[in-house]
């Protein structure tokens, strides 16, 4: 409880200091020019280096974690989708991972009863409510194209109608928006209310949560309720990707919350476990193929080691070998 | 490792995704001027402060229609105290932004915000015409 | 032991709400029953091992090197650098939670650090620490739970080696994580990291130092192994009337062959030996074994990568020496993992082998053309499909039987469907345990990756409810009798097992029911089955 409640009071400490500076003349240019120049710097950086790091660290063995029939017998159907032997094959392993959340697919709730018996159900809300979290966020990032990018690119034109489809007054309600608040508020109360998740959740687990959502919410109420100014939103924003920064004076507090908690956001995923947007990618036990056998594995460092030799072992019981008639090699 | 290439290439093809607002901002010469709608000529004051309006005519609008349609009322009085017709067409259309394309179509194209007015209005050009 | 263990009513009151005592506090108590001992200074010195020493985990002072804390750490950087596995699951984890009910551990004892995800988490606050630049520039700040680090204290140590001795490797969790995260792989490094300030368990080092003196784990030596070899000949022929011929050390023969020794020297393994030597005799094999090579099993792979290799060698040089074509291994849960994914990595390539081709049927062993070493699975199957074999299953009457997927075949292979044709082709009552139970879901026996030991019983016993869980259903629903499995772990430990929460159920390996149906050429009207024990009818079966 403590680390959901200190998680909170940081993101709130941000968001208030945020619509404070932005409503003091000087420090309002800092926060919307060097704030977010400065997060964007630390989120390309931070994430090469991670990325880079993690490609500098050889992968020595192949090691997937097969969870479908191998290719053998040309009789035997192999999976290859969950046993991969191709590159094709990983590529779509890869994909459904990345894409559908396969993994989390499977995931079983398990009771024991008396008997005992232990049974299994099926325990998809997880896998649901983190299946619309992320792409509810990939829709919500390119949306935002069309107040980045000048003319808005036909992706976001699209993205922007169909997710706008059930159009309820005005400003258009985007479907993304609510789904969005839905799966976090799922997953943030599955992280308190279940004991065994609570018990494993650390400061950073609630704090990425609660951010994710004040973002959300900050981006939503400037939208539908304090309905900002956007088209000097969009002008500030153009300015920024044109290194021609001007900050107009009616953004509104909600616009600098809202950037200033997107800048943190920026800033922490590097060094957080969000890096898994990249990591996810590199997995041994998912991205290689399961062809162990039937093609040789390099480990750049494999080193000689002090084995035992057939001819050391020979020695030590050749007087027994010869008594009991085995072939040797020095009679 | 001869993974790294890929790894690498995967990341730079991830960063140069991030970057694309300003590499295509940059290179098309974009400018933060904005869309600058044309005001109509003659006139000073809008039926509500421009502040509001740049914020909120979608709400003013929903306001008119539900007044109208709903309540039959016609007659809408302005924060300083002048009177009008709540209608689209004859008021805002004809009295002042009657370039439709000059006007609303800047600002709703600049921030790919589709309208669903003119699915029953027409808009003033046409309506000109239809009436000369 | 003075504590008799607990009945299996008392073991299954199993409190799966965690306790409020936070999980960064490393005390852990050393409970008889739940914790394997030191492993003896002759067999570290054996090995060039360091740190040996008279020593027990109930210790108060654990004997540490006076700059273990740099060790550890120093270690811990080096594998950073060496496994981007390490230092990828040390950094993407997000505390899902959806590992927590995957592992057999946390199932059977409701401890929480027995969830794979706090598992990893006891290394990963160690890592968050002292390898990030939040820890470094923290420091000691870092060490709150509020930053998630901790101090690297002895205490850890002991909490480590507490944990990393009650993972068995079985990479169940992995299959469920988002991200694949393997707590194996954490497991291995953490016991590797423990192993260089000599902390390791008995039940791995002396089989490793066995192995890698003698050949095998239980030490046997080459006329020993004669002696196992020569019996089981004897033995067989009482059975059925045929002396098979069965070479050590041949030179020239076709195929070297390389089993567990629990085969040749355990039960009920060696009712599954009985079942090679039959089946290889039949359809006339050019084999030999080896008595240097006498050892599929690598008990290195509960140490460290290195003792992996330093096992795993004898396989290719032996092959090499002896002049074969290529290697056929026998039933053997983590063998298997280190010749599918180790052996041709670390000790090969085996360009001086052919790529497998049966002699009997001619199929060419695509899937082995690197390694070039057929789990013996895969060569029966085929050998069945292609009619090369007669077979009686109504002899394999006496059982009901169902299949337990090891965790290595099944999840490091793709082992699945092999044994089943050939289960179905040698008896008539197959059923399957629930889905979620086999195959790639398939639970651990709870006593894999060296755990086996007597003293650990109440922990196996525990680690091993939820697999005897789902033996149990089938036992209700279709009365199965029999737990086919092809791993010698298994087969060792199964059996109490099973005496332990499903009394009535016995643990046999595929090719013992193999040898009871393969109907030989001049075999003598068979009475029993391998044995010894009367071939019933299916009707007498039923009554």
């Amino acid at each position: 409880m403590t680390r959901l409640l200190s998680a909170s009071a940081t993101v709130l400490a941000i968001a208030l200091a945020a619509a404070l500076a932005g409503s003091l003349e000087g420090v309002r240019t800092v926060l919307a020019v060097a704030v977010p120049y400065a997060a964007f710097a630390v989120l390309v950086l931070g994430l090469s280096w991670r990325v880079v790091r993690w490609s500098l660290a050889p992968v020595p063995f192949r090691i997937p974690t097969v969870c479908g029939q191998q290719k053998s017998l040309p009789w035997i159907a192999s999976s290859r989708l969950e046993s991969p032997h191709t590159t094709a094959g990983v590529i779509g392993r890869m994909a459904l991972e990345i894409l559908a959340f396969r993994s989390l697919f499977r995931n079983t709730g398990s009771r024991l009863e008396r008997g005992p018996r232990l049974v299994y159900r099926e325990a998809r809300w997880l896998w649901l409510a983190a299946l619309l979290f992320h792409w509810s966020l990939l829709v919500i990032l390119l949306r935002h194209l069309r107040l980045l990018v000048e003319p808005v690119p036909t992706l976001a034109l699209v993205l922007d109608r169909l997710d706008g489809f059930f159009q309820v007054g005005a400003p258009v309600v985007y479907l993304s928006d609510g789904l969005i608040l839905v799966s976090l508020t799922y997953l943030l109360q599955r992280r308190v209310r279940n004991p065994q998740v609570r018990y494993i959740s650390l400061f950073t687990d609630y704090f990425a949560l609660v951010l994710l959502g004040a973002i959300a919410v900050s981006g939503m109420w400037m939208r539908y309720f304090a309905r900002a100014d956007t088209v000097a939103i969009k002008q500030f924003a153009i300015g920024l990707t044109v290194f021609r920064p001007a900050v107009p004076a009616n953004l509104g507090d909600w616009f600098f919350v809202h950037l200033a908690l997107v800048a943190t956001l920026a800033a922490y995923l590097p060094f957080s476990k969000l890096v898994h947007l990249g990591g996810v990618f590199l997995s041994p036990t998912r991205n290689l193929a399961n062809n162990n056998r039937m093609k040789r594995h390099l480990n750049p460092w494999n080193y000689p080691v002090k084995v035992h030799t057939y001819q050391e072992w020979e020695q030590e019981f050749h007087d027994k070998m010869a008594a009991a008639g085995l072939p040797l090699e020095r009679p | 490792m001869r993974d790294r290439g890929i790894i690498w290439m995967g990341l730079a093809l991830f960063l140069v995704f991030l970057t694309l607002p300003a590499w295509h901002n940059l290179s098309a010469r974009v400018s933060a001027k904005g869309p600058q709608p044309v005001p109509p000529a003659g006139q000073k004051q809008c039926v509500a402060p421009v502040e509001y309006m740049r914020t909120s005519h979608m709400r003013l609008l929903l306001d008119w229609r539900d007044s109208v349609v709903r309540r039959g009322a016609q007659d809408y009085t302005s924060p300083d105290g002048r009177h009008f017709a709540m209608s689209l067409t004859n008021t805002c259309l004809r009295e002042c932004h009657s370039a439709k394309a000059d006007f609303c179509d800047r600002c709703h194209n600049y921030e790919a915000v589709a309208v669903p007015c003119w699915d029953c209005h027409m808009d003033s050009k046409t309506l000109l015409g239809s009436v000369k | 032991m003075s504590n008799p263990n607990p009945k299996p009513e008392e073991l299954v009151q199993i409190g799966y709400q965690p306790p409020s005592k936070d999980w960064m506090d490393p005390s852990v108590e050393f409970r008889k029953g739940t914790f394997c001992y030191s492993a003896l200074p002759k067999n570290l010195n054996y090995l060039g091992l360091p740190n040996a020493r008279e020593w027990q985990p109930f210790d108060e002072d654990w004997k540490l090197p006076p700059d273990w804390k740099q060790i550890i750490l120093d270690g811990m950087k080096e594998r950073l650098e060496k496994y981007r596995s390490f230092r990828l699951f040390m950094d993407i984890c997000v505390r899902c939670g959806a590992c927590a009910d995957k592992c057999h551990f946390y199932l059977g004892s409701g401890d929480p650090k027995n969830m794979p995800v706090l598992r990893a988490e006891l290394m990963r606050s160690i890592y968050r620490r002292y390898f990030t630049p939040a820890g470094r520039l923290l420091g000691p700040l870092a060490a709150t739970p509020l930053a998630g680090g901790r101090e690297l204290t002895e205490d850890v140590v002991k909490e480590w080696f507490y944990y990393f001795y009650q993972c068995t490797e079985c990479r169940r969790c992995s299959v469920f994580c988002p991200y694949g995260i393997d707590t194996a792989e954490i497991t291995m490094i953490g016991r590797e990291l423990l192993n260089l300030i000599g902390c390791n368990i008995n039940w791995v080092l002396e089989p490793a130092a066995n192995c890698f003196r003698t050949g095998n784990h239980l030490g046997i030596q080459p006329h020993g192994f004669k002696d196992s070899l020569d019996f089981a000949v004897d033995e067989l022929e009482e059975l059925t009337g045929i002396r098979v011929d069965a070479s050590i050390n041949r030179k020239g023969a076709e195929v070297l062959f390389i089993v567990p020794s629990a085969d040749y020297f355990g039960t009920p393994h060696y009712y599954t030996f009985l079942g090679y030597l039959a089946l290889l005799h039949e359809i006339g094999l050019d084999y030999t074994f080896s008595a240097f090579a006498s050892e599929g099993g690598n008990f290195g792979l509960f140490n460290s990568h290195e003792m992996i290799k330093r096992l795993n060698a004898k396989v290719y040089a032996e092959a090499r020496r002896l002049g074969v074509k290529w290697i056929l291994g026998g039933e053997c849960g983590h063998m298997w993992r280190v010749l599918h994914q180790y052996m041709d990595t670390m000790n090969g390539p085996a360009d001086f082998l052919e790529a497998p081709v049966s002699p009997v049927t001619g199929t060419r062993f695509e899937n082995a053309r690197s390694t070039k070493m057929v789990h013996i699975c895969e060569f029966t199957a085929d050998l069945i499909h292609e009619g090369k074999l007669r077979l009686d299953p109504a002899r394999n009457n006496r059982w009901t039987v169902t299949f337990h997927d090891s965790c290595n075949p099944a999840r490091a292979m793709g082992l699945l469907e092999e044994p089943r044709y050939i289960l179905r082709s040698v008896c008539q009552r197959f059923h399957e345990m629930p889905e979620n139970t086999i195959r790639e879901q398939t639970f651990c026996c709870g006593s894999g990756s060296g755990l086996g030991t007597d003293e650990n019983f109440e922990m196996r016993m525990r680690g091993g409810l939820p697999r005897a869980n789902a033996v149990r259903y089938v036992k209700e629903k279709y009365g199965v009798n029999l737990l086919a499995c092809i791993c010698a772990i298994d087969k060792a430990t199964l059996p109490p097992l099973l005496e332990y929460w499903v009394p009535g159920v016995e643990v046999a390996g595929i090719h013992e029911l193999v040898g009871n149906a393969l109907v030989m050429r001049g075999e003598k009207p068979r009475s029993t089955d391998l044995r010894g024990e009367p071939l019933v009818e299916l009707e007498a079966a039923h009554a």
